[in-house]
């Protein structure tokens, strides 16, 4: 016979045992009407978790597949190649004075890493089903774990871009510093996204059929393919609300030090992804109470 | 300081059945809903009050005190499960609230978070930390929960290569040291070889020694009976008993006389009965005294009867009695096709008896299915088009009482042909296993048969 290593003696009810203060608060489970707040303290009180499903996200992600963590390279480099042919080179679209190629690939590595997140965050809770029904934590960590696990695969996407620019003998201004932040920007417009559609996507799998369009239009939406200097003022600074149009050109001008006012379209899109983002984690929340009984 | 782990005031949760609401919607259903919903305002019919909605639970208030084992029983859709879950805040009660002191751990389902790309090592830290564990409890816990185990030679092989033995005693053993203040368990004890769940079930006792709340939901009695003190009866969302778990239990069995009928709607592929050919219109079991009952005797002998009602001439039914174990494990079928018994044809009333064999299932609750089949062989021989029964009823439960035998002892004894010892010169044979000799083997002085 085993003998258990628990051995704290103590009869069943005994109030002698002495309770830890933290159980002085008891949890309470009532019905939710309404908004709830954002419970980012409990967020906090999970990080663990959120490490560990990043974690997971990363090791599955490339798990029986002949070229692996390539297709992180694969996927910007051929559209890079591509978009050189059609639009640098027969359409002959203008690109800031910098050389085509490296002009539309600075774009694709953070639209590669967003497009990535919506089409993975979207469809995290309803891949999830059986954990929500069957297991408590806050729901948020599910889409935000898919959304960071996708660094990974922005990185190595990113190392190529040094190579590139290494090939066309481009050096970074003292402008590179800010760069983290516009992957930052990048970050959080993912997360808006991958919010409203995730959470959209349990209560209506339409969604499953939106958001292959959705990032193909956004796609073209956004100054990957051209330059949003091709727009006058005051269409160029409102081409901000598309909060990805801030992030390309925020790219573009950090690396490549393209000569151009991007100051304006950065800071609508900033406020444009706070927007989407905050909106889309109290829309999470309020529809989170119902995920186990819907999805 | 609060004596209690669990108190709870009328928690009531409301579900949506039937209808595509309660399920996931297309957005098209939903844009159509809103245009209607001011039509439906004016004809004064606000959505509320349709057939279609359910209370799972419905105002149920009890306290649990630390340190107690509590089970909770009744049928099936009860709302056992639905108290669990609104306990482990998976979902939100509709009315009522429910205070809870301490961590809780929920084991609802074994294996939760398992990824089967990722090994066994992987899989024990994912799957703690999904159900609430630090990484440094993890960690301290590791080589215990590989050691409980006993697959540490597979540790690093992904669990989708895993035999679903390995499977779940991995996934058990990280469950086993979650060790948290309020542990909620739902009927995932019956999983697993034999020695697996002894191992698992001593475990849990020393679990409650420590000082931990469990709370668990399980058809099994003798699993209820052996390690809570106190239980719960719900019955249709309520309690309908809350006590000293001997007598739950009783109230429970005398609830059962009461039987429930589920006509088998759902069995056909387009979710149509059709026009009803036959109906089953009586159910009875008879015991050895001959006594209409619902509560057997280990061994006793069974008869079924059922009275059939054929509105038009059947040729060549099949007529099944199906025994399924409370937890939803079928046992056996009875059928007159497959013993050779042919009736020519049904129409008008009939009447159809069977006498079991003695099945020696062991003591618990039952129920059983009876299947009406146009022309058997159709059915057998793959006709799709005669492959739905025409008639069909689940009839809740029946119970088996007797020595201290459980499903841990498996679904039914069957004693051995014969026994032949030897030791030296001395031989000895056996052959007259009976009941009585089952009987006799749980009293405490059963006489040794080598003297």
């Amino acid at each position: 016979m085993t003998q258990s290593t628990v051995n704290r003696q103590v009869r069943p009810g005994d109030s002698a045992i002495p309770l830890p203060a933290k159980h002085l608060q008891p949890v309470v489970i009532q019905p939710t009407r309404g908004w709830s707040a954002l419970g980012l303290r409990e967020l906090w009180k999970y990080r663990e978790l959120l490490y560990f499903m990043i974690w997971r996200d990363i090791k599955v992600r490339y798990k029986q597949t002949a070229l692996g963590a390539a297709w992180a390279i694969i996927q910007p480099f051929f559209t890079m190649v591509v978009f050189s042919l059609f639009f640098g080179r027969l359409a002959g679209i203008p690109s800031d004075g910098v050389p085509y190629p490296i002009f539309s690939y600075a774009a694709l590595v953070p639209w590669t890493f967003f497009a990535n997140g919506l089409a993975l965050s979207s469809n995290s809770l309803v891949g999830s089903a059986n954990l929500l029904s069957k297991v408590y934590f806050p729901r948020l960590i599910v889409p935000t774990a898919t959304i960071l696990s996708g660094i990974v695969d922005f990185v190595l996407a990113f190392i190529v871009l040094i190579g590139m620019m290494l090939v066309y003998g481009i050096v970074p201004t003292a402008n590179v510093i800010w760069l983290p932040l516009f992957l930052l920007l990048a970050l959080v417009t993912s997360m808006g996204a991958g919010l409203w559609l995730s959470a959209l996507n349990v209560q209506f799998r339409d969604v499953k059929y939106i958001v292959p369009f959705l990032t193909q239009l956004w796609l073209f939406l956004t100054p990957i393919a051209y330059p949003s200097s091709m727009l006058p003022e005051p269409w160029r600074t409102l081409y901000g609300i598309n909060p990805m149009a801030g992030v390309v050109e925020g790219f573009r001008w950090a690396l490549l030090g393209t000569e151009m006012t991007v100051g304006p379209l950065i800071a609508v899109s900033a406020i444009a992804a706070v927007l989407l983002t905050v909106s889309g984690a109290f829309y999470f929340r309020r529809m989170e109470k119902t995920f186990a009984d819907v999805v | 300081m609060s004596e209690y782990a669990i108190q709870t005031e009328r928690l009531s949760k409301l579900y949506q059945i039937g209808t595509s609401q309660g399920r996931y919607k297309t957005l098209r259903e939903s844009v159509t809903g809103m245009l209607a919903a001011p039509v439906r305002r004016l004809r004064g019919n606000n959505g509320k009050g349709t057939p279609d909605l359910l209370w799972a639970l419905k105002d149920v208030s009890f306290e649990v005190k630390r340190g107690e084992v509590i089970g909770i029983i009744g049928r099936n859709g009860a709302g056992k499960s639905t108290l669990l879950k609104i306990l482990s805040r998976i979902t939100e009660p509709t009315e009522g609230r429910a205070l809870v002191y301490g961590r809780v751990g929920s084991l609802l389902e074994v294996g939760t978070g398992f990824h089967p790309e990722l090994t066994g090592r992987e899989n024990v830290y994912l799957s703690g930390a999904i159900l609430g564990m630090h990484r440094r409890e993890i960690d301290e816990r590791f080589d215990q929960i590989v050691e409980f185990s006993e697959i540490a030679r597979f540790l690093d092989m992904p669990v989708k290569r895993y035999s679903s033995g390995m499977y779940v005693r991995l996934a058990f053993a990280v469950a086993a040291y979650m060790e948290p203040d309020i542990l909620l368990v739902d009927e995932v004890l019956a999983v697993g070889d034999i020695a697996f769940q002894q191992k698992c079930l001593r475990h849990m006792q020393s679990l409650t020694q420590s000082g931990m709340t469990i709370m668990m939901v399980s058809h099994s009695m003798a699993a209820i009976q052996s390690s809570c003190q106190r239980a719960i009866l719900l019955q249709h969302g309520h309690i309908a008993a809350d006590g000293n778990t001997l007598d739950v239990i009783e109230q429970f069995r005398k609830s059962l006389k009461t039987v429930e009928e589920y006509p088998a709607a759902a069995l056909r592929p387009d979710g149509q009965t059709g026009e009803a050919k036959v109906t089953i219109t009586g159910f009875d079991m008879f015991g050895a005294d001959g006594e209409n009952k619902r509560e057997f005797k280990f061994d006793e002998p069974i008869r079924i009867r059922i009275d059939l009602e054929a509105h038009e001439r059947v040729e060549q039914p099949m007529i099944n009695f199906g025994i399924k174990r409370g937890d939803g494990v079928v046992i056996c079928n009875f059928s007159n096709w497959y013993d050779n018994f042919r009736i020519d044809y049904i129409e008008g009333r009939c009447v159809l008896e069977g006498w079991l064999p003695p099945l020696r299932l062991v003591p618990e609750f039952y129920e059983i299915h009876v299947l009406v089949w146009p022309w058997g062989g159709g059915h057998l021989a793959g006709d799709l088009a005669r492959a739905f029964p025409i008639a069909a009823v689940t009839y809740g439960d029946f119970h088996i009482n007797g020595p201290g035998l459980n499903t841990h002892d498996g679904v039914f004894q069957v004693p051995a042909v014969k026994w032949h010892f030897q030791r030296g010169e001395t031989t000895a044979d056996f052959s007259t296993a009976t009941t009585a000799s089952i009987y006799a083997a749980f009293e405490a002085e059963a006489a040794s048969i080598l003297d």
